[in-house]
Formats: C-alpha cells, sequence, structure tokens
C-alpha cells in the first residue's frame, strides 16, 4: 500500500525540528530510520500532515563519551553505533543485544533513538537501556529534560514524550567493575521481533534482569542469586501479566522467563 | 527543503553511475520511484513494509530497504540497483556464482539479496556461513531454501581471496 499524502520538511538543524513540532504538534511525525515508521505510513496506520526528515541534521550524529555514559545523538544509526570499535568496553550490553535488532540491512538505516522513541515493547534497545538505568533526553522548544528510562516506558509504543519534543539523545550507563553482563533472545526466526528477551547485569549476590516482549514494556527488577533465585524468576514471571498472541502462548513466555533467566544468570 | 503535499519535487540523484532527474510527491517511496519514473524495474517490490527484502538497493553503498525511504530522501545520492552489477553481457562474480548454484529459481528475491551481498561483502570479505546466514535473515526466499545462496557467497569469497594472494 501507498502512504496517504504528506508535506515533508527535510530538517536542516534541531532548532528547524523543535520550532516545526511546535507549530505542528500532533499533527507532525519525525522521520528517523523509518524502518518502523515507512511501514506504518504504508499502511496507513498513520497519516501525519507534516514529516520532518532528521536524518541530515548533522548536529545530531554523534556518540559521545562522557564520564559516566555513552551519549548517543537523534541522528546516530544503529550499524553505526554497533560498528564502534570500542562499544564492548565501554557498554557491553549493547554489543550483546545490538545484533539482534532485526536484521544488517534495517540497522543500516534505523536509528537507536528513533527504536527507543518508537517503544516496542520487544525491541532491544528500550529492554537495554531499562536494564541499565539508562536516560532519554527529551528536548521541545521551551527547553530540555532528562527523564530516565524506566518512567519513559508507558506502555505498547507508548511514551511520556509529549507531541512537540523531540528525543535528541539517549545516554547509556558505562560498564561497571565486576558486573557481567549477558543477553539471550527467543523468537521465530534470528531478527524476527522476539517472543521473550533477556538482559542481565550479574553481580556477586545480585542480578538486575530485564524483561522484553512480555510486559507491555521493558521492565527491570532486581533478583537474588543462588537457591532463592527460582523462586523469585516465577514470581517476576507472573508478575508481568503476558498475553497470548499469534507467536507464543502466555503460559511459554512464563516459562521461558523461569527457564531463560536462570540459565542466563547461573550461566548453566 | 520543503515539499507539500501537491507539489512534485525534482528529485536528482546518481542511478548506477548517471545522474537522473525525475519528479515525485513527498510521499512517493523510493522503489516505486526508481521503477516507474527511472526504469530500474530490477528493483522489485514484495511486502512494502521491510520484511522481504526484494526491494533492497545501496544508497551511498550501503544496504538498505528502497520500500522503507522516500523518493525525496534520495535526493543527491548515489543509488545502485541489480543493473549495476554486470558489465554488458558478462555477469558479475557474485551473479555467475548464483548461477552456478542454483541460487536462484523464480528470481524475485535474488536482485535485492544480490545487492545485500555486494555490501556485506566489502565489510566481510571472509565471512563464516553464520554469518552468510545471519546477513540472509533480511530476505526472504520462497523458491530455493537458501542452501545455494549460501554457497553461492561463501563461492565467492573464497574465490575474491585467492584472486588477491596471486
Ligand atoms: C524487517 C524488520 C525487522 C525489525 N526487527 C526489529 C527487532 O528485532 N528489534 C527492534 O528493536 N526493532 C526491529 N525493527 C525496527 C527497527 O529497525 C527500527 O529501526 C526502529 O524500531 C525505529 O527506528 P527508526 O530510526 O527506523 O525510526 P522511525 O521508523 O523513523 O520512527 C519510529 C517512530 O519513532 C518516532 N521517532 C523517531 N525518532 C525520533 C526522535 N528522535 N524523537 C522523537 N520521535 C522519534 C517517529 O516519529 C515514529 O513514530 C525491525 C524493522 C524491520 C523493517
Ligand atoms: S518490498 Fe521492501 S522489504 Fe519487502
Ligand atoms: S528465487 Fe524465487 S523467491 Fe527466491
Amino acid at each position: 500500500m501507498k502512504p496517504a499524502a504528506f508535506d515533508y520538511v527535510r530538517a536542516e538543524s534541531r532548532r528547524q525540528v523543535l520550532e516545526l513540532l511546535a507549530e505542528y504538534g500532533q499533527e507532525a511525525r519525525i522521520i528517523a530510520g523509518g524502518q518502523s515508521l515507512m511501514a506504518v505510513l504504508n499502511m496507513r496506520l498513520a497519516q501525519p500532515k507534516l514529516l520532518i526528515d532528521i536524518n541530515q541534521v548533522d548536529e545530531l550524529a554523534y556518540i559521545e563519551l562522557r564520564k559516566d555514559c555513552l551519549a548517543v545523538g537523534a541522528a546516530v544509526r544503529q550499524a553505526q553505533l554497533l560498528a564502534r570499535p570500542t562499544l564492548a568496553d565501554e557498554v557491553p550490553l549493547l554489543a550483546l543485544a545490538m545484533p539482534w535488532i532485526g536484521h544488517f540491512q534495517t540497522r543500516n538505516r534505523g536509528t537507536v533513538c528513533g527504536s527507543v522513541a518508537h517503544a516496542d515493547p520487544s525491541a532491544e534497545l528500550p529492554l537495554s537501556l531499562v536494564t541499565l538505568g539508562g536516560e532519554i533526553v527529551l528536548e521541545s522548544i521551551k527547553g530540555k529534560r532528562v527523564i530516565k528510562a524506566a518512567e519513559f516506558f508507558q506502555g505498547i509504543l507508548t511514551t511520556d514524550k509529549r507531541a512537540d519534543e523531540l528525543v535528541v539523545e539517549v545516554r547509556f550507563p558505562l560498564k561497571r567493575e565486576g558486573i557481567i553482563y549477558r543477553f539471550q533472545e527467543i523468537a521465530m526466526r534470528h531478527g524476527d521481533f522476539a517472543i521473550v528477551s533477556l538482559a542481565a547485569c550479574i553481580g556477586l549476590d545480585e542480578v538486575r534482569l530485564g524483561v522484553g516482549g512480555v510486559a507491555d514494556r521493558p521492565v527491570m527488577c532486581s533478583l537474588p542469586r543462588g537457591a532463592a533465585l527460582p523462586d523469585a524468576l516465577n514470581e517476576t514471571a507472573w508478575s508481568l501479566d503476558a498475553q497470548d498472541d499469534v507467536h507464543a502462548s502466555a503460559a511459554y513466555r512464563r516459562q521461558l522467563v523461569r527457564e531463560l533467566g536462570h540459565r542466563l544468570i547461573e550461566g548453566v | 527543503m520543503r515539499v507539500t503535499a501537491e507539489q512534485r519535487f525534482a528529485v536528482r540523484l546518481e542511478l548506477n553511475g548517471r545522474t537522473r532527474e525525475g519528479l515525485a510527491e513527498p510521499r512517493t517511496q523510493l522503489c516505486d520511484f526508481l521503477r516507474h519514473d527511472l526504469g530500474a524495474t530490477g528493483v522489485h517490490v514484495g511486502c512494502e513494509h521491510g520484511v522481504c527484502g526484494a526491494c533492497t538497493v545501496l544508497v551511498d553503498g550501503v544496504a538498505m530497504r528502497s520500500c522503507l525511504m522516500l523518493a525525496v530522501q534520495a535526493h543527491e545520492r548515489r543509488i545502485e540497483t541489480v543493473e549495476s552489477l554486470a558489465d554488458d553481457d558478462t555477469l558479475s562474480d557474485l551473479q555467475q556464482a548464483f548461477r552456478r548454484n542454483h541460487a536462484l529459481q523464480c528470481g524475485f528475491c535474488t536482485a535485492g539479496i544480490l545487492m545485500s551481498c555486494v555490501d556485506f561483502l566489502e565489510r566481510q570479505p571472509d565471512p563464516s556461513e553464520a554469518e552468510v546466514r545471519d546477513m540472509l535473515s533480511g530476505h526472504l526466499c520462497r523458491c530455493t531454501g537458501y542452501t545455494g545462496i549460501v554457497q553461492a557467497v561463501l563461492e565467492v569469497a573464497a574465490q575474491r581471496q585467492t584472486n588477491e594472494e596471486v
């Protein structure tokens, strides 16, 4: 199918994007990589009046290593971040999780911030951000605000972002000493959306486990290690309100959280 | 650059080494523009939502879905389609390997797969079978079962490595 008609602006600067968002609000849509939005437009599930293209806004195409985080601007493609030679040292979880995002061909165009703004409950980048306790920087013409990932994601394709705001940057906390990072995912085929995806930051006595694809958003929980782990995983599995869909039953999803979670954490 | 819904924008791009121009509405997908306006009918359109990979082309040398791009976004970019591969009547090494290994039957998926392979082999001149299969996960082929395609890609990689050594 073909998109309904819209006006198109190839934005030159961040400022211009913010001004257009202020003027058009709900009627405008940002197009970043288009790897989710174009399908939505082609199927006419959305019919914006104005499309604001941020692909040429060079000031948003930065990856910056800061004191406590790796900051990624809105025009950075997934392939670009994944190809960063130092990524596995800086944010090991990203190096593990990102190869699971779609395919080589979609990562070549899809952006990091676009995936976060889109907020698919089974997407790898939102899951990584929530598990690591990362932040999202939102900006409108009125100013900037920084929000924790856990508060940003509010449901299926639903976030705390207001219609006049741009996701300008996401911040991934840097690797911490003594923590082991792991990622695992079950999908119908590699590159398909996850039935269940798990991201773990494993310390000596405690684990942060992020679960994607089960609840209506990525969820992070703290779990004990050792003998108490299986019960805690079971509780987590039930707390996520898993749903049946065409890909898998709710019971299967809960079982994956328990079983895969245990293997991921205890490394067996 | 601003184009209203009713306007036609003169998209100028480099297609397979030649400068080409055509008029496009903002909503025109790149795949349709390449096929209908510039005559590059080697670009195949299957699903129009990014899943099948048939429409894959190179944009500035990088493999992307042309159904998930707008024609206006390709303004002033370099586009390569399957038409760029053969040198007159001589098929490229990749195309020849596809033919030898029965890597195509109906050929609907092939144009997109070839373009992915061009970019992939640039970056991974010596890939493992697992890496080739990972790259191919971005394409659907309903005929071949992929085995011949994997063989063809590995064969070309090996061939190019040997050629480099001599
Ligand atoms: C075949 C296929 C398989 C895929 N598999 C996966 C997968 O396994 N895992 C996964 O996570 N994703 C997957 N995706 C989607 C992924 O490729 C997209 O890149 C991602 O979801 C959106 O990023 P984008 O840059 O393409 O954003 P777009 O498609 O351009 O935008 C998505 C939405 O976010 C908004 N938006 C984008 N950027 C901003 C911004 N900076 N500020 C405010 N709003 C913004 C847009 O308005 C739109 O509503 C797949 C896509 C395809 C086609
Ligand atoms: S037509 Fe573009 S991916 Fe199927
Ligand atoms: S050869 Fe027919 S779909 Fe691949």
